[in-house]
């Protein structure tokens, strides 16, 4: 059945909601009770909303794909009464691009292309994970060199900026500070102007590669870096004087999509949502990568689990990010940018004419690809959605022989119908943007 | 001692003990923990692991194994086609524990993890739509990412990645752009 | 092609094609293809990493509001251009055929980024090969991302059609895509010039 075939045969496909009223109890029940751990009793007493005796009629309606305030093509369906929602179904699926199958055809030193495009916000941290995986599979990940590891960190860094500022922008959107939207693009262009002076482009860079990174740091690069630094830092203390104090900012998120600390481990979010129930667990400080063991930063962690604490957690994030960056450029060492090892690292372009064994290498990497041995497994950075991780099975081959990408939002997702139960219809709004979801890295 | 033979050395210093945990042997994979449960043992096991403290199912995906029914696997583990591969994280004491449990093709159920983790939901679904295989007592095994009347599991080694052969424009006047590869 | 319905049935039936094209018209149809072309605002439709790209394009340091177009409509009733930013799945292509059945007419799409126009780096199952296949298509604008100076050349280019009312006369007959593609212009460290369409 050809495409046309398909659009004009009917309907979307039903991957709906059902009326309360057609849910058995017992299935009622897991959706509330399991993720409490409570007994059944308990569940049922939770699960019951006063019904309003004169209207007992519930609606569904539907919020997406095509949506304003989606963050992409997420399609949420609410049962309503009311204004009030009594449960909520995300509808994923929208953007399914089959990256995990593509991935299988291409070799590690093109996975990185790949990978980059599924959670878009923050392209170097998923070029990071798949590197990080690669490189423990091939046996290198501790002989990268420190230049290296640290422009790695550089990046990493100066992309949860980007990502935070970006989340800014659009959460300020979604609540009705309009303007918002445009002072968050404007601090998001002076890092994507590093970015492209440094990779070559704005976005999508495929710059973190096994063995390294792709090319050296510019000359001038650390002036850059410092009046990026010096612009954005006055403009987050506009957003505090703009936002964080405004009463209509702290009514409209104080309170809304509350998630408690049980909950939120129980469905396995992680990233600011977590911490913004309390829980300190950051994997750049708790399971330390790279060399943010030997960089001082804060972890940001809020107390409510309300959509303000995980504004409030990003907000702070991005100033420790700059923290971090102001480390980097005193301690940046000099040295190689990529690993010495012929068979993973293609030779400098000079060298080709010169000598033919640089030739041969050159040729095998980007046709053949570099072999990586048999093994599995699966290695977790802290992306600012949460943690991403990237588990690779591989058969000694130039190519994975599986490769999953455990994507933070995918996750953080199903935190949705917890926080919105209760809520207002106006508060799904709110409580999607806090969520911060990509829907490229949650349907892959 | 030193007058001893090498022989009687080797007679009188004990083979270290394996390492195991709750019964199953403790298997190393690049310096990460695995452990290699059957499908019976498979939801006690995580059980008794959340006991322990592996309070986060982090990750739950699968693995074809069509193409590779002779990979390396310990003793005593039967070589199937699918596997299940769950990662735990244990907060309190910063630990990641990996357990790969074997699911035959002729009969491709496994317990669901929903009752312990709830946030396994939506990855079995997941699961279900790339791989086929079922989870017993889910709450809603749907498809996820593919439109609901599809057929097929994308994500199984026999079914094919969808290359169209690209149209290279011969004239400007073609509605299709063509790409290298 | 309505000579014979009358000048009043004519534009009844069919807008302002259906006017007979005479020099006193002329300057009627010149005058809406001016302002069509200066105030097309776009139905919202970014669903992937190029939607990044045209925000951004949308926001201060590119602004394209200077083209009448930062109002991003959410209802396609009030949308005139469609910009496909974005990777197509299969199961976004119905929605993506609906939302284009329910704009007005005179309606055009820009295709933005390699995946809209040709399925990109996505050869596979998953991804509709070129969202030509789904609605037709006026410009299509490479790049992956595009970058915004790509994306305005392209948005320009259409509107120089618009303009000299090209566009709208080639869609009645054929029903088919203007299908012009434009060249990527790279991103560079200074300002770039813009070509713009063929004013």
């Amino acid at each position: 059945m050809s495409i046309v075939d398909t659009i004009r045969s009917g309907n979307e496909p039903e991957q709906g909601l059902q009326p309360r009223s057609e849910l058995t109890a017992r299935e009622l029940l897991r959706e509330v009770g399991s993720v409490l751990r409570m007994s059944e009793s308990e569940a049922a007493r939770l699960g019951e909303v006063p019904v309003d005796a004169g209207d007992d009629q519930t609606m569904i309606i539907n919020m997406g794909p095509q949506h304003p305030s989606t963050h992409g093509v997420l399609r949420l369906m609410l049962e309503l009464q009311g204004e009030e929602v009594l449960r909520c179904k995300p509808i994923i699926g929208y953007l399914h691009t089959g990256m995990e199958k593509t991935g299988e055809s291409l070799t590690y030193m093109q996975g990185g292309t790949n990978v980059t495009r599924m959670d878009y916000a923050s392209p170097l941290n998923n070029e990071l994970v798949f590197s990080l995986a690669t490189e423990k599979l091939l046996g290198i990940d501790g002989d990268i060199p420190e230049r290296a590891v640290w422009m790695r960190m550089l990046l990493s860094e100066l992309n949860r900026m980007s990502s935070h500022l970006l989340f800014m922008a659009t959460n300020g959107m979604d609540l009705g500070a309009v303007s918002m939207m445009i002072y968050g693009w404007r601090e998001r262009e002076e890092v994507l102007r590093f970015f492209q002076k440094v990779t070559g482009l704005r976005m999508n860079h495929n710059f973190i590669r096994p063995g390294g990174v792709a090319a050296d740091l510019p000359d001038g690069w650390r002036d850059d870096v410092l009046r990026l630094l010096d612009v954005i830092t006055p403009r987050l203390d506009e957003y505090d004087v703009l936002m964080t104090g405004q009463p209509i900012w702290r009514e409209r998120l104080q309170g809304v999509g509350i998630i408690t600390e049980q909950e939120a481990l129980a469905l396995g979010a992680t990233g600011p949502i977590l911490r913004s129930t309390g829980v300190a667990w950051d994997l750049r400080r708790d399971q330390p990568y790279l060399r943010y063991s030997e960089v001082e930063f804060d972890v940001i962690v809020g107390s409510y689990g309300d959509a303000f604490d995980r504004y409030a957690i990003r907000l702070n994030e991005i100033r420790e990010s700059m923290k971090i960056v102001r480390q980097v450029l005193d301690r940046m060492p000099s040295g190689d940018y990529r690993i010495q090892n012929k068979k993973v690292t293609p030779p400098p372009r000079a060298r080709i004419d010169e000598s033919m064994e640089a030739l041969i290498h050159h040729f095998k990497i980007f046709t053949e690809g570099f072999k990586v041995p048999e093994g599995e497994t699966y290695v977790a950075i802290e992306s600012p959605r949460g943690e991403i991780g990237c588990y690779i099975a591989s058969d000694g081959s130039a190519t994975p022989y599986r490769m999953h990408v455990r994507a933070p939002s995918f996750v953080n997702i199903q935190c949705m119908p917890h926080m919105l139960r209760g809520g207002l219809v106006a508060d799904a709004v709110a409580v999607i943007s806090s969520v911060d979801p990509v829907l490229g890295e949650v349907d892959r | 001692m030193s007058d001893s033979t090498p022989t009687e050395q080797e007679q009188t210093a004990p083979t270290p003990e394996p390492v195991t945990v709750h019964g199953l042997p403790l298997t190393d994979s690049r310096g990460q923990a695995v452990l290699h449960p059957s499908r019976e043992q498979y939801i006690a096991l995580v059980k008794k692991l959340l006991d322990d403290g592996y309070a986060m199912c982090v990750d739950l995906t699968a693995v074809d194994y069509l193409l590779r029914p002779g990979r390396p696997l310990p003793d005593g583990i039967v070589h199937e086609r699918f596997e299940v591969v769950v990662n735990l994280l244990s907060l309190r004491d910063r630990t990641r524990l990996r357990l790969r449990v074997q699911v035959p093709e002729s009969d491709p159920t496994i317990a669901t993890l929903f009752d312990l983790h709830p946030g396994t939901e939506a990855m079995e679904r997941e699961v279900y739509d790339m791989f086929g295989i079922v989870f017993t007592d889910h709450p809603d095994l749907t498809r996820i990412l593919m439109p609901e009347d599809w057929d097929g599991h994308p994500l199984r080694k026999d079914y094919d990645q969808g290359r169209i052969p690209v149209q290279f424009s011969a004239d400007s006047s073609a509605t299709a752009v063509g790409g290298a590869r | 092609m309505s000579s014979d319905k009358g000048l009043v049935q004519g534009i009844v039936d069919d807008g302002l094609g259906g006017i007979q094209h005479n020099a006193i018209t002329a300057k009627i149809e010149d005058l809406v293809n001016w302002s069509r072309s200066r105030s097309s605002w776009p139905a919202s439709f970014g669903l992937a990493c190029c939607a990044m790209e045209m925000m951004a394009t949308g926001a201060a340091h590119y602004d394209i509001s200077r083209f009448g177009m930062e109002v991003f409509r959410a209802s396609p009733r009030q949308a005139d251009i469609m910009i496909v930013a974005g990777r197509v799945s299969q199961k976004m292509a119905p929605v993506l055929r609906q939302v284009y059945d329910q704009m007005m007419e005179p309606k055009w799409v820009i295709s933005m980024g390699v995946c809209a126009s040709s399925g990109g780096m996505f050869n596979n199952y998953a991804i509709v090969q070129g969202v030509d296949q789904v609605v037709p298509v006026d410009v299509y604008a490479p790049g992956c991302p595009p970058t915004p100076e790509t994306l305005i050349h392209a948005i320009e280019t259409l509107h120089g059609l618009i303009e000299n009312g090209q566009l709208l006369k080639r869609r009645t007959e054929s029903g088919a895509g203007a299908n012009v593609h434009v060249t990527e212009i790279p991103a560079g460290a200074g300002p770039v010039q813009v070509l713009l369409g063929s004013r």
